[in-house]
């Protein structure tokens, strides 16, 4: 049986790990290739890596992280934040990473996923999604919209058409960040969680919102989702992931739980 | 020296990366003669099969393949490697190698687990192999090793004494294939942490008979 994976998520800025709460107040916690080996032995399933530096100039520091990520893991880990173009990707991947997470580019230009996905495959290609409740409308029906830049710009975008969207132009999975969520470790949104999942047939990691293992069990059960992110969580050593595996596994939800 | 095969289908570094964590000399290279004359090959890939035989049949490396398998060298594909391995892909309706008899399938849309819930395509993360034979390749590897599968095609050898594993998604898969000196796995062994190097260091020391 497949196992529902548990992925650690490093924010990265200018080379160096980074935590913020709602995409503000970033503090340093440490060495992002140090922590990636430090998950990768406690049995992270994937790593993710978002890069908030915010100067174009200095995407090298990522490229760099990445490469000596590369060669000290030996599972998957993507990649995203600051990818704007194709040749971006193309870079990212040359580098080590796996997977390659586009979320305002595409927003902005959705021919990067096509592209992406026509010349490294469906699965380097993950559309990840940020998220906001608003009220029902005609452009919104759902009732969630795609944002970007942290939450800051409303792109008139129905979350449920932009998923199905983008696993029409070649996504291979759909990372979805709960704004509202993100940072207050009060659990995943998993009304949204569950409409998404439900709206397509490609996996759905959810995002925002962990901060206690019985989260993680409601996203991946009544939440339905495939993987579930986690930050805070681990980075602060309130739980281990081994604890949060146990957990999990001990409630029936599979689990890779060799490593 | 191990040959990583190099035919424009993804990325090749990972491969690399592994190998050179265990210690083991090789090279990315798409020359067929280097190809033949390396000790044991690794045929990796990923992206379509249409695109990755026509690759294959431009730059002359499936003659090369299909001499490595008869020369009795070491032979591990991996994911599209894997499937290419096969006669046929109904990816893109592709003529692939035939170096072992059966064809390459979608999974069905509609599968469900045991609860109910549609299950997604791609198989993505991590999951189990059952071993139906012994094989030196997965010597010490305990049952409960999950290996990183992504994959909307599974292999469907024709003969069953092909099928060296089985993987559980939906459907009974096989997920590890071969005879002889080949030995082909859709997942991805470069990325399923210890258990993975683990094999790929059984195959860089495997002496087939």
């Amino acid at each position: 049986m497949l196992s529902k994976r548990i992925i650690p998520c490093l924010d990265v800025r200018d080379g160096r790990t980074t935590k913020g709460i709602k995409f503000k107040d970033n503090v340093d916690i440490g060495d992002p290739v140090e922590m990636a080996k430090l998950y990768y032995d406690a049995g992270a399933d994937e790593i993710v890596f978002y890069d908030i530096t915010a100067s174009h100039e200095k995407r090298n520091l990522m490229i760099e992280v990445v490469r000596a990520v590369a060669e000290t893991i030996f599972i998957p880990f993507s990649v995203g934040g600051g990818v704007r173009t194709v040749a971006d990707m193309r870079e990212t991947l040359l580098a080590g990473a796996e997977k390659i997470s586009v979320n305002s580019a595409a927003v902005k230009n959705p021919d990067i996923v096509a592209e992406g996905a026509r010349q490294f495959g469906n699965q380097c290609v993950v559309l990840g999604m940020d998220v906001k409740r608003v009220e029902v409308s005609q452009t919104i029906p759902s009732g969630f919209e795609i944002v970007i830049n942290g939450g800051r710009t409303y792109m008139g975008i129905d979350a449920v058409e932009w998923a199905k969207k983008g696993e029409a132009l070649g996504a291979g999975e759909i990372c979805l960040n709960s704004i509202d969520a993100d940072g207050v470790r009060d659990g995943y949104d998993l009304e949204l969680t569950r409409t998404i999942s439900e709206n397509v047939t490609i996996p759905v990691i959810a995002s925002g919102g962990a901060g206690e293992p019985a989260h993680l069990y409601d996203a991946l059960t009544a939440g339905r989702a495939d993987a579930a992110l986690i930050a805070s969580m681990v980075h602060y050593n309130t739980y281990t992931i081994d604890e949060i595996k146990e957990y999990l596994n001990n409630r029936g939800v599979p689990m890779r739980m060799q490593w | 020296m191990i040959a990583i095969v190099d035919y424009n289908a993804g990325n090749l570094t990972s491969v690399a990366r592994a190998l050179a964590k265990i210690g083991y000399d090789h090279r990315i290279t798409g020359d067929p003669t280097e190809i033949e004359n390396a000790e044991r090959v690794i045929f990796p890939g990923v992206g379509a099969a249409g695109s990755a035989m026509e690759s294959l049949k431009r730059s002359g490396l499936d003659e090369a393949l299909r001499e490595v398998l008869q020369k009795g060298k070491p032979l591990l594909g991996i994911c599209l490697g894997t499937q290419i391995i096969l006669e046929k892909s109904r990816e893109n309706n592709a003529d692939c190698l035939g170096l072992i008899k059966g064809d390459v399938r979608h999974f069905p849309p509609d599968m469900t687990d045991s609860g109910g819930c549609r299950l997604k395509i791609p198989h993505m993360g991590w999951n189990t192999i059952a071993l139906t034979i012994d094989h030196p390749v997965f010597a010490d590897c305990p049952a409960e090793a999950e290996f990183y599968f992504v994959h909307s095609y599974y292999p469907v050898p024709m003969n069953e004494e092909s099928v060296i594993a089985t993987t559980d998604y939906g459907i009974a898969f096989a997920s590890v294939i071969g005879h002889y000196n080949l030995v082909a796995c859709q997942f991805h062994p470069e990325k399923s942490g210890r258990p993975g190097l683990r094999i790929l260091e059984n195959f860089c020391r495997w002496r087939p008979c």
